[in-house]
């Protein structure tokens, strides 16, 4: 989708889709600097979606690339990495709103 | 400095480990995200030259065993003034404060002694540092990255007279999610009849 993206655009250096607006959702995307994409899909005009993104890559780092048991590019399996997302999504609920 | 070495020569390297006073290396800290990624890279080097878990904890425990006996040396002289723990009770009290104030910056959440057994001693921990951003996988069984650490408790003891067996496990908590970890503490026979003779 992002190479999709970065060859329809009609601005020069665009990286690739950032955020994607439709009726019935918001789709955002964050890529770290080695070129792993995150995206959040959420209902239309949920704000505060770029800093989770920001802090679910916190949570990336720490939970699954430090694992010894996580292989890159394989699906993440790590306890600790779905534990801390639930609580994140939980604690921010109340600021993103639903 | 005055005449301070070229960097990048080998007496600069030399001459920076030299500069490490004794009154600061006992605050100095490490990162903590340096030492996972190296303890993740060190576990998956043993992973792959493994049969199975118990030699993988076996590998990991050997590991931590040299850091134990350098740790020994390391804090007798620098925090005891070069005293020996001839009780038992002085050698597990060093190990819960002393050797853990030092490794992991806090004491050890709780020591307690074993209640079916006279020879084991319990070192309990909520997490342990090493574990920190670790989730093993639910095929690896009760397989916990503590070996390193009852590595290098073993190093200690051993290196002190105190010959043992050591081990990590987990233990479940009521209304917890995640289990804490006990490092469990075996001593030979030797040791608890010259600790009879002693009292």
């Amino acid at each position: 989708m992002h190479a999709i993206s970065q060859q329809l655009s009609p601005t020069l250096g665009c990286y690739g889709i950032e955020l994607l607006e439709a009726d019935t959702f918001d789709l955002r995307c964050f890529q770290a600097l080695t070129g792993t994409k995150f995206f959040v899909v959420a209902e239309p005009g949920t704000q505060g979606l770029d800093s989770l993104l920001k802090n679910v890559y916190g949570l990336y780092v720490d939970y699954v690339l430090k694992n010894p048991f996580y292989e890159v590019e394989m699906p993440i399996r790590c306890e600790l990495f779905d534990l801390s997302l639930t609580q994140l999504i939980r604690k921010d609920k109340g600021v993103i709103g639903r | 400095m005055a005449d301070a070495p070229k960097k990048g020569t080998l007496r600069a390297a030399y001459r920076r480990a030299a500069d490490i006073k004794p009154r600061d290396a006992r605050t100095w800290q490490v990162s903590l995200n340096a030492f996972a990624f190296l303890f993740s890279e060190m576990v998956q080097y043993n992973q792959t030259r493994v049969d199975n878990i118990a030699e993988l904890e076996h590998r990991l425990e050997h590991a931590g065993y040299g850091v134990g006996l350098r740790m020994l040396e390391l804090l007798c002289h620098r925090e005891k003034g070069n005293r020996r723990e001839v009780r038992l009770l002085g050698i597990l009290s060093f190990v819960h404060s002393t050797l853990w104030k030092s490794l992991f910056g806090k004491v050890a959440d709780s020591l307690e002694k074993g209640t079916e057994n006279e020879d084991e001693y319990m070192i309990s921990e909520k997490e342990l540092l090493v574990n920190r951003f670790i989730s093993v996988p639910k095929d690896m069984g009760a397989f916990n990255c503590g070996a390193y650490v009852a590595g290098i408790v073993k190093g200690v003891l051993d290196g002190s007279g105190f010959p043992a067996r050591v081990t990590a496990h987990f233990v479940p908590v009521e209304g917890q999610p995640r289990p804490r970890t006990t490092i469990l503490i075996k001593f030979s026979e030797e040791v608890l009849q010259r600790e009879a003779r002693l009292s």
